[in-house]
């Protein structure tokens, strides 16, 4: 049977009963949000697939414990939020910073160089190669910054949602945003300075 | 206000979470300071960027395993 609903609520009302088109119709609309929040957050497309699949199979599994007070996908990208820092903590031993560690230090706020940047810098690039400045910046971060910045800046999570999410305090959020945007700011500097 | 006390307030006035008595004086010290203009442009636009950017395509190899391993779940019902 076509899924007609457009409509969010009913989509998942549906999938709820069993309508397999129906949660087919919701990871079409979402996947590829879902696939540059997994990919942002892990920094390798692998971990990005894996945590692509959890993600839609676990909202399937779990849709009776949706209780509609937020919008799906908000309940979606918690999940595979979730999936994403099981795959970063499994990490934790390897090379990367653990995303539980306090990286504070007084160079990290201060601009080390300041040049001004054309009033619309990303027109200068088409939309690939765009995409795949940004979200190499991004992939530079470490995992502390890097988590932060994609739940405030590219998902716009709350600063209250984001804390929850990665069992830090409000001031720590607070402070790793600054410096991830500053450290983006700073590494995107030679891609759109002006002149 | 000083050039590091923009730094540290720069976010929650970027995102106009500041006080309103802190705006102007920040405000105050940006019509005065070059350096620090230049920064908070530069790091407003960072965020517009990302906010404004849509996401990459989803490669189709990946998707196509996604809605077999979909299909396969699907497939068992609920």
């Amino acid at each position: 049977m076509p899924v007609h609903a457009e409509n969010e609520a009913t989509l998942v009302a549906e999938a709820r009963e069993g309508k397999a088109e129906a949660f087919t119709e919701l990871v079409n609309r979402y996947e590829r949000n879902i696939y540059r929040l997994a990919l942002n957050l892990t920094g390798n497309r692998e971990d990005a697939e894996d945590v692509l699949q959890e993600a839609f199979l676990k909202a399937y599994s779990h849709l009776d414990q949706f209780q509609g007070n937020s919008r799906f996908y908000t309940w979606l990208v918690r999940i595979a939020v979730n999936e994403g820092l099981m795959k970063l903590r499994k990490r934790r031993s390897d090379k990367s910073t653990s995303l539980d560690e306090l990286v504070e230090t007084e160079d990290d706020a201060v601009p080390r160089e300041v040049v001004a940047w054309e009033d619309t810098p990303e027109q200068r690039y088409a939309k690939t190669e765009l995409q795949s400045i940004l979200s190499g910046a991004v992939e530079s971060l470490e995992p502390t910054f890097r988590t932060v910045f994609v739940l405030r800046d590219i998902e716009h999570l709350s600063t209250q949602e984001t804390a929850e999410l990665l069992s830090l305090s409000i001031p720590a959020v607070k402070s790793r945003l600054l410096r991830a945007r500053l450290k983006l700011r700073q590494r995107l500097n030679k891609y759109f300075t002006r002149g | 206000m000083l050039c590091t006390e923009v730094m540290r307030q720069l976010s929650e006035y970027l995102d106009g979470e500041l006080d309103a008595a802190l705006v102007q004086e920040l405000e105050r010290h940006l019509s005065d300071c070059q350096d620090c203009r230049v920064v908070v442009d530069t790091t407003r636009k960072t965020i517009e960027i990302y906010c404004n950017t849509e996401p990459a395509p989803l490669p189709p190899e990946i998707r196509t395993r996604l809605h077999e391993a979909l299909a396969r779940r699907l497939a068992k019902g609920r």
